[in-house]
């Protein structure tokens, strides 16, 4: 322990950061959350007050149920995002484990050639995506948005993976072909449970852009059956009138799914495994 | 059937060739040690024979099967890294089992031979600890055990004892030298540590750039090294070499200092130039004035011997005394060199005279 640490006045100081920050990055949700349970009126008058018995109400939540199809968009989005990343995180971490484990002609290119798609954004070819969904007959499934999702997660996915599995030891995997494990297992029996902090780590940083997504629905899969919850939530919101009640319900409804996930993922985040693999 | 056959294996990382045509038997039940300073190809000959590198030209078999197109596993081999690699999320029984697990072998005999690998390496007690709960010595023994559980052909071990404190490592080495003696199955160690080659090996094989110098068992090493590079690897303090040129009886070191070669004379070799290599334990304390004058540098006792530093015709030489010495430094001390232990090199190949 430094000395630094124990000192009562910087651990206080440290705190009070640490706590302004989170009330700050959380005030936006608690906003949303209590307004949720307040009638039209008082959100307008008094928007930050908590829900007292005259304010009370459940409106938004009863219009978000009776309006569209509200669980069927919480599915579409729940399958689109889990399937995305399941896909990234697959596929990514094969890729990185090739360009990390084997050496072959263009190696270097290849991990370059991955890394560009971490610089472009994938919505400057929406058109040509629009067009390729069409002509395959994608358009108005969820697999065009899975689909979206997978190439635009891949680079950086890759880029991240590649370079922890670079650090799991050659020895360890040296071992495991001596036992007899073919490369296969040795990817998803030894390497895949040596990097799993990193794949949390690529699974958050992928999730929460996917769930929040309004762009791809919009245009590749605007129908009323593949709608995803952010897509679904604009029907509240109109260009003379908008049902705010709704919208905040449907808002607070959809922050749930993510922190589920968010909570499973973050567990593999801290827990550290690797210890006692190797010197 | 455990018999290891290298020849002329040559290895090529691109257009640089790392190994310069290897040829090696090691017998059956033969613990063969391959020492070397670092980047001398050992450890890329040892990952040839295990099938972890493909092999440029020539042939490894192992008993009598030629192993160069084989994958690893199937050439009933084991090998025990230096960084123990045991797979971090099993258990200690896990790690030695996992092997014959996936070659299909059946539970209860797969536990008999978990038990009894752990009975040899005094493991029982640990069988369900997982490895980063154990100590660096007790990993290098579940390493150990998951290469006895398959009761290979050939142990293959790279520095296993790289990254054990001083104390452990001499422990460990007697334990590995038992096994060996219990077990007796054909082993090939690396080690960059000649005092680990000396005291484990029954042969030992010299490797330098690419190249084997010697093989041979430690004391025929030790006493009749075949060039330069052996003599100077080979034993601790290193031997004292002196250049100079021969003449009938003696040899003139380069200062002009005189020393008597002995019955053994200049071997045929005459007016050339030579290398002039001399153990520290064979030199004698000389009468007061006899022999030859050496100041002293340091001197450093270790209670069973003394080991003294001094200067021999302007190069900095040790001896070691079983005598107490009662000189100080900078006093001059006379020692007498014993000519019937001198090894002559020619000062151009590095050859053994």
């Amino acid at each position: 322990m430094n000395k630094a640490r124990r000192n009562p006045l910087n651990i206080a100081a440290a705190h009070a950061i640490l706590l302004t920050y989170t009330a700050i990055a959380l005030f936006p949700v608690f906003v949303i959350l209590i307004n949720s349970f307040k009638t039209r009126k008082a959100i307008f008058r008094e928007p930050l007050t908590l829900p007292n018995e005259e304010s009370f109400s459940l409106i938004g939540y009863q219009t978000v149920m009776q309006q569209g199809d509200f669980f069927l968009y919480f599915q579409n989005s729940m399958i689109v995002t889990v399937t995305s990343l399941f896909f990234i995180l697959l596929f990514g971490a094969m890729a990185a484990f090739a360009l990390s484990e084997y050496r072959f002609r263009g190696n270097t290119l290849m991990g370059l050639y991955l890394a560009l798609g971490i610089m472009i954004p994938i919505r400057i070819g929406t058109v040509a995506i629009l067009e390729m969904m069409v002509a395959s007959g994608l358009v108005n499934t969820l697999w065009a948005l899975i689909l979206v999702y997978t190439a635009s997660g891949l680079p950086l996915a890759v880029f991240i993976l590649s370079e922890f599995m670079r650090q799991v030891s050659d020895d360890l995997k040296n071992a495991g072909r001596i036992d007899g494990l073919s490369e296969y297992t040795i990817f998803f029996r030894l390497v895949v449970p040596l990097v799993r902090p990193a794949m949390a780590t690529v699974a958050v940083f992928n999730m929460i852009p996917i769930w929040n997504d309004l762009w791809f629905p919009l245009i590749l899969a605007s129908s009323e059956a593949t709608k995803t919850l952010t897509l679904g939530s604009q029907v509240f919101i109109g260009q003379f009138v908008t049902d705010w009640n709704a919208v905040l319900s449907a808002l607070s409804m959809a922050i749930l799914p993510v922190m589920v996930l968010y909570v499973i993922f973050s567990r593999q985040l801290i827990r550290g495994i690797t210890s006692g693999a190797v010197k | 059937m455990g018999a290891v056959t290298i020849s002329d294996v040559r290895k090529s990382f691109g257009t640089i060739e790392v190994l310069h045509g290897i040829s090696v038997d090691i017998a059956e039940g033969e613990f063969a040690v391959l020492v070397g300073p670092s980047g001398c190809g050992k450890s890329t000959l040892l990952r040839m024979i295990a099938g972890l590198e493909d092999i440029s030209s020539g042939e490894i078999s192992i008993g009598d099967r030629v192993v160069n197109q084989l994958a690893p596993k199937d050439r009933d081999i084991a090998m025990v890294f230096q960084s123990y690699a045991l797979y971090p999320h099993m258990t200690v029984a896990e790690n030695m089992g996992f092997s014959l697990k996936l070659a299909g072998v059946p539970k209860p005999e797969r536990r008999k031979r978990v038990e009894e690998a752990a009975a040899i390496l005094g493991l029982t007690d640990y069988l369900d600890r997982q490895p980063r709960q154990l100590s660096g010595g007790q990993r290098q023994r579940v390493a150990m055990g998951r290469a006895i559980v398959r009761k290979p052909a050939v142990f293959l071990f790279d520095e296993p004892l790289s990254n054990l404190d001083a104390k452990l490592r001499v422990q460990m080495r007697s334990e590995i030298k038992q096994n060996h003696q219990r077990l007796k199955t054909t082993t090939v160690y690396v080690t960059h540590d000649q005092i680990e080659a000396m005291t484990m090996a029954d042969r030992i094989v010299v490797m330098n750039a690419g190249r084997i110098e010697q093989i041979g068992s430690p004391l025929e090493l030790y006493d009749t090294p075949a060039n330069l590079f052996v003599a100077g690897f080979i034993g601790s303090p290193a031997m004292n070499l002196l250049t100079g040129v021969l003449e009938a009886d003696a040899f003139v070191a380069d200062g002009g200092t005189r020393i008597a070669l002995g019955s053994a004379g200049a071997r045929g070799a005459a007016g050339r130039k030579a290398v002039l290599g001399i153990r520290s334990e064979h030199f004698a304390l000389a009468p007061e004035g006899g022999g030859l004058q050496a100041r002293i540098l340091t001197i450093e006792p270790t209670g069973s011997e003394t080991q003294v530093v001094l200067t021999l015709a302007g190069r900095d030489i040790v001896a070691g005394f079983r005598e107490r010495i009662a000189a100080r430094p900078g006093d001059l001390l006379s020692i007498q060199p014993q000519a019937e232990s001198f090894h002559l090199f020619d000062a151009e190949t590095g050859a053994r005279l």
